[in-house]
């Protein structure tokens, strides 16, 4: 039991310290580091897709903060650094697509689900309310 | 009205929406170029740091881009039919030889031969970034207007070139 406590507690000093992919600072005002993490963090890491790259450490994710920290140092808006990366890569590097034309069906289509669904709700409750009630389940459990 | 309607309306809507997903393979990213003109660029060549290799090369005939490095495996792999469709003069290749070293690239295309017009270096790799490479190898096919019809990821062969590339080229040349 303690050999196995041991090994929990070792496990998790070793969690804590999940090496950080940028040590150094990008930027030494601290707005200016609190934009550029969020930016980097909302951008999608184009050959490692379920990072974003701010994790990761594939060299074109290196070279797109490189490219984002120049924006910003550049005194560009974070509009403009979206539309940076839009314009190279799509939405698709956005991890929280802009609306647009081609993105709307993304937007849309949760609340399309959440109406039909909220719909088929209604139909089965109201059709149920009509059925008589069956003293017989609540009592004895056996349905059938 | 029918109980089986609602589901079946839904199945018939979406396996169709599945089958495309499945289909589709999201580590192939569409480039946001086609139709567009190319990129710009100005790098140095990779063979004389004096000399330019930019856009404006790419205008007056159809084209090729080829983005390359030699520490891709993939770039080895197409870097013969580079070389046959250069000798066969099937079409100008240009080249962005994309974060490497001078030495190193040089010294491929000195050992393998060089298919390339000119091999733009771009050794921060901005270049590539601007014209949305995501991993080399990519093939961009540029009309002689300099827009950007076509672009494939991955390495090329006969197969990619009959497949992808020769109707397109036939189609310009009509």
């Amino acid at each position: 039991m303690t050999k196995r406590l041991i090994i929990v507690l070792a496990t998790l000093l070793y969690a804590h310290s999940a090496p950080a992919i940028d040590t150094g600072k990008a930027f030494d005002d601290p707005a200016l580091q609190a934009r550029y993490e969020r930016l980097i963090a909302e951008v999608r890491c184009v050959t490692c897709q379920n990072q974003s790259i701010k994790d990761s450490n594939a060299f074109i994710a290196a070279d797109l903060r490189r490219e984002i920290q120049r924006l910003i140092s550049e005194g560009k808006s974070d509009d403009e650094v979206t539309e940076f990366l839009v314009t190279r890569y799509g939405d698709f590097v956005l991890y929280r697509p802009r609306m647009s034309g081609k993105t709307l069906a993304l937007w849309v289509a949760p609340f399309v689900f959440i109406f039909f669904a909220g719909f088929a709700i209604v139909r089965v409750v109201r059709h149920r309310m009509t059925l008589p009630v069956d003293d017989e389940i609540t009592d004895g459990g056996s349905a059938q | 009205m029918n109980r089986y309607l609602l589901p079946l309306i839904a199945v018939v809507v979406l396996i169709p929406i599945f089958i495309l997903g499945l289909e589709s393979d999201p580590s192939q990213l569409p480039s946001q170029y086609i139709g567009k003109p190319a990129p710009d660029f100005d790098l140095p060549t990779l063979r004389d740091p004096e000399k330019r290799v930019s856009t404006a090369n790419l205008s007056g005939e159809v084209s090729l881009v080829n983005i390359w490095a030699t520490w891709c495996a993939g770039c080895r792999a197409e870097h013969d039919f580079l070389m046959q469709l250069n000798r066969d003069q099937v079409i100008p290749i240009y080249a962005i030889n994309w974060r490497d070293k001078r030495p190193d690239a040089k010294n491929w295309l000195a050992q393998l031969g060089d298919p390339y017009v000119a091999s733009g270096f771009d050794e921060d790799g901005r270049v590539g970034i601007d014209w949305g490479v995501y991993g080399a190898p990519e093939t961009f096919l540029v009309n002689a207007e300099g827009y950007v019809l076509f672009r494939y990821p991955g390495p090329l062969d006969s197969v990619v070139w009959d497949r992808e590339f020769a109707p397109r080229i036939a189609e310009l040349k009509k």
